[in-house]
Order: structure tokens, then sequence, then C-alpha cells
């Protein structure tokens, strides 16, 4: 019972979107609206969910002291403290202005931009490595590279040359793999769906 | 002599300006004909479509006609509204409706409405007769969508028959891939090295196809790591791909024969956004040191911060998805990387499973499918046969 129940709601939903698709009628766009509206209350829900299993392993790891304990600490204190500030009575947290937006405006997203930042140093380290001519394909792909970065530069009467070859490589090799990629997604969906709405997948809902 | 002069300028700056400041008759425009109202194809039966034969001056006579009004009347001899403008040239108008009734713009299913054109000229315009009586209806069927149906139906036929074919004993050939291959390898490390192995679902949701396959893999993998004893750690960007993470991982213990070695607190919620969960992650990593990461499923900006930092930790690294822009970087950061469909077909490689080689199999025939289909369109169009490429022809 505890996976024939959640087998027949699968593959009775699955199917029903799967036919929906091909029927453009009223009734079924609202069902389908419905069944959306759903799947964010059950998101709504299961966000307890992660903020037990959040406390739950912090606490754990303070208590136990593993390595690092310190930053479960600090997470604990500052999922705590955000709560706390978005409950302050007679503020509207969400409001510009307010200590919840403040702290999210000057703490959080100067911290976010600071993480995406780093990958810039990384995308030089990445291209280093992968940029290394070792091999034909590796010496391929640097010449590609070069061509392409070069494109935007003013390189006087080479410039034209450089423009058309980068405007081949993009628009012939990179365009005819990305098409290629696209293709095969797309079966893999295909037959993902397929394995999920017939029940031969069915390893995410667990085991009785 | 100057008071001649005087007057030569005088007399046409006069002249100019009457022409100017006196009113001008403009040619009324001719209106267009044959209005013809009928429901909209394919929709939820909220709109209906005009179309008119155009004026006589649009783009001939007095070529003066810029625009056409569309409106609209529940009688013939009722109060018209304008429901929209189309320009000069063109000859359809969808009138597209809402299907709540509070809404300014509801357009009721099966009520009778009546349709005028105005063809306009700057300030002045002449009016059609009013169109014949039609009424909006949802269809059954999106005759667009045709296509997409049959591919889906010629693909089941594929994977059904290799399904059959597999259950029956017949042995499929499978060409291998190097980033399955490793898995074991990886998971041996672990073990030696006595460290934990890290997955990474991405960040999709649980209605994610990419991060259902991740779900698949990881439970294969899950098994793997009980039957080594080694730990597994995946931390989660979904609340809702935490729970089920948890229970294709307890489902691969229990498989293994050892589910008093699973530890729910191993799979668990990191936070919903972006960067928090980049910097949650990489310090497990270097704090943890795994001796394996599994990057697989949907990946954005994150994917070099997550794949380099594994490199900085010294783990080997085996990763996947089908978001073409990081699969670049992906292939530079980690040792090993399915691309795109093979992240689906991977579930398959690990299990080995007859049902699941039969759509493997399939997928092969659908790309063989594809490949001719390519080939017959670039004929085609070459050859300029437009009924095969219409065959093609998706209408959303």
């Amino acid at each position: 019972m505890r996976r024939t129940l959640p087998f027949a709601l699968v593959t009775g939903v699955g199917f029903f979107m799967l036919v929906q698709y091909f029927i453009p009628k009223e009734e079924f766009e609202i069902a389908y609206e419905w069944i959306l509206d759903w799947t964010i209350v059950i998101g709504c829900f299961a966000m307890l969910l992660g903020l037990w299993s959040l406390t739950r392993v912090n606490i754990s790891k303070v208590q136990r002291k593993t390595p690092g304990w310190g930053y479960s600490l600090i997470a604990i204190a500052g999922m705590v403290f955000m709560l706390l500030v978005g409950f302050i009575p007679g503020q509207k947290s969400l409001e510009r202005g307010s200590i919840f937006m403040l702290l999210f405006e000057y703490i959080y997203i100067p911290i976010q931009a600071t993480m995406f930042s780093l990958l810039a140093f990384y995308v030089a380290s990445a291209a280093y490595r992968a940029f290394r001519a070792r091999t034909i394909l590796a010496t391929i792909l640097l010449l590609s590279a070069i061509i392409i970065m070069l494109r935007l530069v003013p390189l006087g009467p080479l410039s034209e040359i450089n423009q058309w070859l980068a405007n081949f490589i993009l628009t012939v090799p990179n365009m005819a793999a990305k098409r290629a990629f696209w293709i095969g997604v797309g079966l893999g969906v295909t037959a993902t769906s397929l394995k999920i709405l017939l029940g031969i997948e069915r390893t995410y809902m667990g085991r009785d | 002599m100057k008071k001649t002069k005087f007057i030569i300028l005088i007399i046409p700056l006069i002249l100019i300006f009457f022409n100017l400041s006196s009113p001008q008759e403009k040619p009324v425009p001719l209106p267009p004909t044959e209005i013809k109202a009928f429901d909209s194809p394919n929709d939820n039966g909220h709109s209906i479509s005009v179309t008119w034969k155009l004026s006589p001056d649009d783009g001939a006579g007095k070529n003066n006609v810029v625009a056409y009004e569309i409106l609209r009347a529940e009688s013939p001899e009722g109060e018209f509204e304008v429901r929209g403008m189309v320009p000069s040239g063109e000859n359809l108008f969808d009138d597209k409706g809402s299907r709540e009734k509070e809404d300014k713009n509801y357009l009721p299913s099966h009520k009778n409405y009546y349709y005028k054109i105005r063809a306009k000229a700057d300030n002045i315009f002449s009016e059609s007769e009013v169109s014949n009586p039609a009424f909006a209806y949802g269809q059954w069927y999106h005759t667009g969508k045709t296509p997409v149906l049959a591919g889906v139906i010629i693909f089941s036929i594929f994977a059904l028959t290799f399904i059959t074919l597999a259950r029956k004993g017949k042995k499929l050939y499978i060409r291998p891939l190097p980033g399955i291959e490793a898995v074991d390898e990886a998971v041996g490390r672990a073990t030696e090295m006595g460290k934990p192995i890290l997955y990474v679902l991405g960040l999709g949701t649980a209605s994610d196809i990419a991060t259902i396959a991740s779900f698949t893999i990881l439970n294969r993998i899950a098994k793997i790591t009980a039957e080594h004893r080694t730990t597994i750690l995946v931390p989660c960007y979904d609340s809702v791909v935490m729970a089920a993470a948890q229970e294709t991982v307890r489902a691969g213990y229990l498989e293994a024969g050892r589910p008093d070695i699973y530890k729910e607190e191993n799979v668990f919620f990191v936070t919903s956004m972006q960067f928090a969960y980049v910097a949650g992650v990489n310090g497990l990593m270097l704090r943890e040191k795994p001796a394996t990461n599994f990057y697989l499923g949907k990946f954005y900006a994150e994917s070099l911060l997550l794949a380099e930092t594994g490199s900085i930790a010294g783990s080997i690294q085996i990763s996947g998805t089908d978001e073409i822009a990081q699969i670049p970087f992906f292939i530079a950061a980690t040792d090993y990387t399915l691309i795109g469909e093979e992240l689906y077909a991977a579930s398959a490689y690990l299990g080995k499973e007859p049902v699941l080689l039969g759509t493997l199999k399939a997928q092969d025939w659908g790309k063989a499918v594809v490949i001719i289909c390519l080939i017959l369109g670039a004929l085609a169009a070459s050859f300029h046969f437009q009924f095969f490429l219409n065959l093609f022809r998706v209408q959303l």
C-alpha cells in the first residue's frame, strides 16, 4: 500500500498531464492549473521538513563538537535571528527599510555577490586546465577558444577573417553539437517519463 | 526697389499660410469586405477569429489605409465596441477573451457575436458590413500538436517493443559510458580511504526530469556504498527533493541488506538560496574532504564553483547535467562527465536490469529515426518539397 497508492497517483496524474497537453479545452486547463497550485502547496509544507532537517543536523554537529561545529552554531543562530526579526510586531518584514530587509540587502546580498564573484577566478583556473594543448582535441579546443575570444578585439585587417571564422565556429560545428545535445536530451526526457508513467522506474518512492 | 523685394517675399508667404490653414478634403477609404467570424481553432473556447478582404485602398487605389479597427457587438444592431487594431495589409484578428467571469475582457463560450471592420485613414474611416454571427467553443484536440503526438507514439512503440524483447531474455548491446564505469572505482576509492562520498542533486526541483533521473542513479550508488559500508552525504537544495532523496537512499540500503547503517541525517537540507547552498556544500567539501563527488542533476552558475572546489579538495569527480551551458564547466573541472542524455541513461547502465536497458535501446532507435528525418528534411528543404516539411511543423 505504501508504494501502490503513490504509484497510482503518479501514473494517474502523469497520464492526465500528458493527455491535457493535447486537449486545449477549458476544463483541462483549469485542472492543470489546479494541479500546479497543489505542487506549490506541497512545496510550502515540505519547507517545514527542510527547516526540521537543517535544525536537527546542525544541532547534532554542535552537540557532538564535530570539526567545524562553530559554523553550525552560526547557521542556527542566523536562522533563529532572521525568524525572530521576521516576526517583529508592527513591522512588515518584506517592506523596504524593515530590519529584515536591511539584513537581507546589506548582509546576505553582498555575501552572495562575493560567492558569485569567485566564479571569475574559477573560470580562469578551469580554463587553464582545459586549454592545455596536450592532445589534438585539446589543441582544437584551444584554437577555437582563441578565435572566439578575439572576435571582440580589433585586429585591423585580420578582424574580418577572425570574425568570419568565429561566426563559422558558432553557427556550424557549435550549433550542430548543440542541436544533437537537445535531441538527445529530448529523447532521454521522454524515455525517463515513460519509465515513470509505466512504473518501470520508481526508486524515488523508496521501498516497503 | 526695396518695396518690390518686400512684396516678392511676402506674397508667397501669405499664399503658403492660407494653403496650410485651409481645411483639406481627405478622401475616405473604401471599406473592407467579406467579413467572416469563426471560432479560433485549438483554443480553450474563449476566442473568436475574424478575417476580411482588404480595402481596395490598402496598398492600391487611394493607398491611404493605415490600419483596421475591429469592433464587436452582441447583435447586428447593437452597440459595437472596439476590440483591437491591426496595421494595414493584415486581414486576421484573434479576439482573445478571458475565461474569468469577473474579468472585463470576459468572452463566454457558446454566445453569438457580430463583428465590423473599420478601414482607417488618419482621422477618417469607413465601416464594413456586419459579419456572420460566431461563437467560441473549446476543442477536444489541438491539431497543431499532431507531430508531437506522433513522435510520442512512435517512441512509446519502440520502448515497449524493446522492453518486451528484454523481458524475453534477448541480449541488448549497450555502448559503454566511461563516467558510469568509473562509479565502482570511485566508491572503492572512498572505501579504501575511509572518506565519505558526496552526492549533489543540483538545483532542480522534484518535478525536473533531470532530478528524477538523478534519484535513480543515487539509488544505485547508495546500494553500492551500503555494500562497501561507505558513508554517502547528500546535501539538498530543495526540501521536497530532500524527502525523496532520503527515501531513495534508504531504498538503496535496504536493497543492499544493510538498513541498519542508513543514517537519515546524511541526507539533509542546506538552503534554497543558490550561492548560500554553494557556500554550504563547498564548506562541507573542504572540511570532510570526500573521496568522490557526484554532481548529477540540474545545475546553473554554481556548477563550476562546486566542481573547482571539489578539485581543490582532491576528490574524484563525476558530473552530469542536461543544462548545455554548464557542460563545458563540468568537462573542464571534473574527471568524468555525463553529457545530456547520458544522465538519463546512467541509471539503466548501473542497474543492468533488462527492462531499463530496453528503454535505453529505444532511445538509440529514436536517435536513428531523428537522423533519417534530418537527412530527408534537408533534402526536402533543398528541393522545396513543402509537404514533407509541413509534417513536422508544430503550432503551440
